[in-house]
């Protein structure tokens, strides 16, 4: 007995070291994108002023709250897990879960809203623009659409993880995946928290 | 009990055949299966260098248009870097033998492991794809060059997503081996009783991890810039192409790192062996992977030379280029310092392992020209930079690939190969790799532009030779690759036959399912020899 719980213990500790390395990896993955912004932004840095002015930053600044509280309810369901509360770790998580439907909504509303006016990648009226509104514009359809992606592999992770939960598969014993996947998701609210200031803010 | 040290060879439950192997989880079938999927990407590109030579012969056209050849040279390159060196030793030898080496019953995450090779195999039909439909195979070189790659009409796309999907398949290897190596080594095997290849594996593992990404998303920009017309590298489009440049090779210079690292480790494993001597400065070793892990991160400039740099920027990445070297001569210095008074046993893996000192010195060496700006921008784009890089990656790379598989063998499959043939096999891939590669640096210094279809008569007698050193390296591998294929029915080998003190040949060969009947405890260093 005793042999089991060292071994369960190191297993845990095994799934969370895998877990913070890959998380690593994906905030490379955005350093990349990061770098590529700077980059432009210095060479082109009237223009991206003023491009950053067309964008909405009261569903930015709205959808930096969702995500904000998100993350809150999902570190507490851990608490809440931790202490057999599975009524309420269930309720917090989807709450967490409806933020992330809600910042899937407006982002979708926000993208469509620029579609409207014929701003998509690949349009006519994007090639027209200036290059360096061009660029901006590209990168903020390349990063939020990248970030949206990790957004529903993000929901897709709580959705198992809440399934998991009602079914007793993860309890005040064994919860590794459950703080595995809150620890995913932070880092998906982490990326916003820079995307919001960098494409929203700074005009 | 007996079922339990059953060879992993035969199968366990219910499936059979080759869905036996494709499901499994274990370390050493799936190094199987790399070995398999490898060895063949090997032999395709081998084939394409072939004919490559083989129009080079004479100048002017032999058989293959120009264009043709431009698709050959790109897809020879995306062949051996992606789907054969990257992954190589580090999927085959380091999953099948990083485990049973820090006395592991498997990876940390076995299923992920298998799921890396899935991956892989996905990367690899994307690969294939992009080669052969609606015969437009890419002609950007592997390098995927910004502005040419987002303007010309052949297949760029899914190659790029084939390099990005082995790229997400290194990264997982990585991340694996890393917790594998933080958090399953047997009881009493602190960081300093690890032996080499564990190490260097290792700090590859760091490499895979925190280059990779990188790679990753330039792609994926590339990409959307040739589907959506973005702009990011083209200059025509607002865009930068050195900023692609300097993306690009922020991964792939590490990614040599991630070819040689491991090599080196083969190298570690087999020249105390055969020596029968503790291996010379088992620390400096160590630290020097990951002293290249690290400096081999910062020296990603000197492939830009000529492209725009500050002054600044060209120094300074020319000194760390020379600062990287001083970890890989720690090493050579410590394997000659380990033979001197040995008592050497010239066996197939060892001489692979003296084959590759010596082309890694070469290799090493005209790096050093290279690395240095002012040389560099003479033989900037020459076939000396081929000869160098095949010197290294195949010189080295390679032949510690062929020592591993020499070494390992008869753990793997439990049967020993034929030496006599093996030894007359290395004889020849040896003379005919030389053959092969060294006329280039010589033709590549009286001005022979690489990546060239035509050429000036002046370097026929160079191109003449390489092309027949071409051949004989072929029969050499042709050789090598029977005799092993051979050896399958070959008499059962003993279960330490080269008189090993790492873990792997403490146990039965091929090893039992679980690796060890009982964990392991390691009381004290890995090469006690003497």
């Amino acid at each position: 007995m005793i042999m089991n719980r060292a071994e369960e213990h190191n297993n845990k500790e095994i799934a969370k070291l895998g877990m913070w390395i890959f998380i690593f990896t994906e905030i490379i993955l955005f350093g990349g994108l990061f770098i590529v912004y700077s980059i432009t932004r210095s060479k082109y840095s009237n223009e991206f002023h003023g491009a950053a002015a067309h964008l909405n930053v009261i569903i930015g600044a709205i959808n930096t709250v969702i995500l904000l509280i998100s993350s809150t309810t999902v570190a507490m369901s851990i608490t809440a897990v931790q202490t057999k509360n599975k009524k309420l770790a269930l309720r917090l998580l989807m709450v967490t879960i409806v933020c992330a439907l809600v910042f899937l909504a407006n982002k979708y509303f926000e993208w469509s809203g620029k579609f409207h006016h014929g701003l998509y990648p690949g349009s006519d009226l994007m090639m027209e623009l200036n290059r360096g509104y061009l660029l901006f514009f590209s990168l903020y359809f390349f990063m939020t659409g990248l970030h949206a992606l990790h957004i529903i592999v993000g929901l897709t992770i709580l959705l198992i993880v809440y399934y998991k939960i009602d079914k007793g598969i993860i309890n005040h014993e064994k919860y590794v995946l459950l703080e595995n996947g809150a620890l995913y998701w932070h880092l998906v609210d982490l990326i916003w928290i820079f995307l919001f200031p960098l494409l929203y803010l700074i005009t | 009990m007996k079922h339990d040290s059953e060879s992993y060879l035969v199968n366990k439950g219910k499936r059979k055949g080759l869905l036996a192997w494709v499901t499994s989880t274990d370390h050493k079938r799936i190094a199987i299966l790399y070995l398999a999927s490898i060895g063949f990407f090997f032999l395709v590109g081998a084939l394409i260098g072939e004919i490559m030579r083989t129009e080079l012969f004479e100048p002017g056209q032999q058989f293959i248009s120009a264009q043709t050849y431009n698709a050959l040279f790109t897809v020879h390159g995306i062949i051996m870097v992606f789907l054969v060196v990257i992954p190589g030793l580090s999927a085959v030898f380091g999953n099948f033998f990083l485990p049973i080496m820090i006395g592991a019953k498997d990876v940390a995450f076995p299923r992920l492991n298998l799921f890396s090779w899935y991956l892989y195999v996905i990367g690899a039909c994307l690969a294939f794809y992009s080669l052969f439909s609606a015969a437009r195979p890419p002609d950007t070189g592997w390098t995927f060059y910004a502005p040419y790659s987002t303007q010309t009409g052949t297949n760029v796309i899914s190659a790029l997503t084939a390099a990005t999907v082995l790229g997400f398949a290194s990264i997982l290897t990585g991340l694996n081996f890393i917790v594998t190596v933080h958090r399953m080594r047997a009881p009493g095997m602190s960081w300093f009783r690890m032996p080499l290849f564990p190490w260097s594996v290792y700090a590859t593992a760091w490499i895979q991890v925190l280059a990779t990404p990188i790679i990753g998303i330039t792609l994926l920009m590339l990409i959307a810039e040739r589907m959506f017309k973005i702009g990011f590298f083209d200059p025509a489009l607002g865009g930068d192409p050195v900023l692609y440049q300097h993306l690009f090779w922020t991964y792939s210079h590490p990614a040599v790192y991630v070819m040689i690292l491991p090599a080196m480790g083969v190298i570690t494993e087999i020249i105390p062996t055969f020596c029968q001597k503790r291996i010379f400065g088992y620390k400096a070793i160590a630290l020097s992977s990951l002293a290249i892990a690290f400096v081999g991160y910062f020296v990603w400039g000197h492939h830009m030379f000529t492209s725009g740099m500050s002054n600044t920027a060209q120094w300074f990445f020319s000194f760390l280029t020379f600062i990287v070297a001083v970890p890989s001569a720690i090493k050579v210095f410590n394997w000659i310092a380990t033979m001197y008074k040995g008592s050497i046993d010239l066996k197939p893996p060892f001489l692979y392992a003296l084959a590759f000192i010596f082309l890694f010195m070469i290799g090493g060496l005209t790096g050093l020209s290279l690395g240095a700006i002012a040389t560099n921008v003479y033989l900037h784009d020459t076939s000396f930079v081929v000869a160098h890089f095949h010197y290294i990656i195949f010189g080295g790379m390679g032949f510690a690939f062929f020592a591993a598989i020499h070494y390992w063998y008869p753990k793997m499959f439990g049967r020993m190969y034929n030496i006599k043939i093996a030894n007359l096999g290395w004889l020849i891939i040896f003379i005919g790799f030389n053959f092969l590669f060294f006329p280039q640096f010589v033709i590549g210094m009286m001005g022979m532009p690489r990546r060239y279809f035509d050429y000036l008569p002046q370097f026929t007698f160079g191109h003449q030779i390489s092309t027949i050193g071409g051949y004989i390296l072929a029969v050499g591998l042709f050789i090598m690759i029977y005799n092993l294929f051979k050896g399958r029915k070959g008499p059962i080998a003993e279960a330490n036959p080269w008189g090993g003190k790492t873990l792997e040949w403490q146990i039965s060969s091929p090893p039992p399912h679980e690796n060890f009947d009982e964990v392991p405890v390691i009381t004290g260093e890995p090469y006690n020899y003497e």
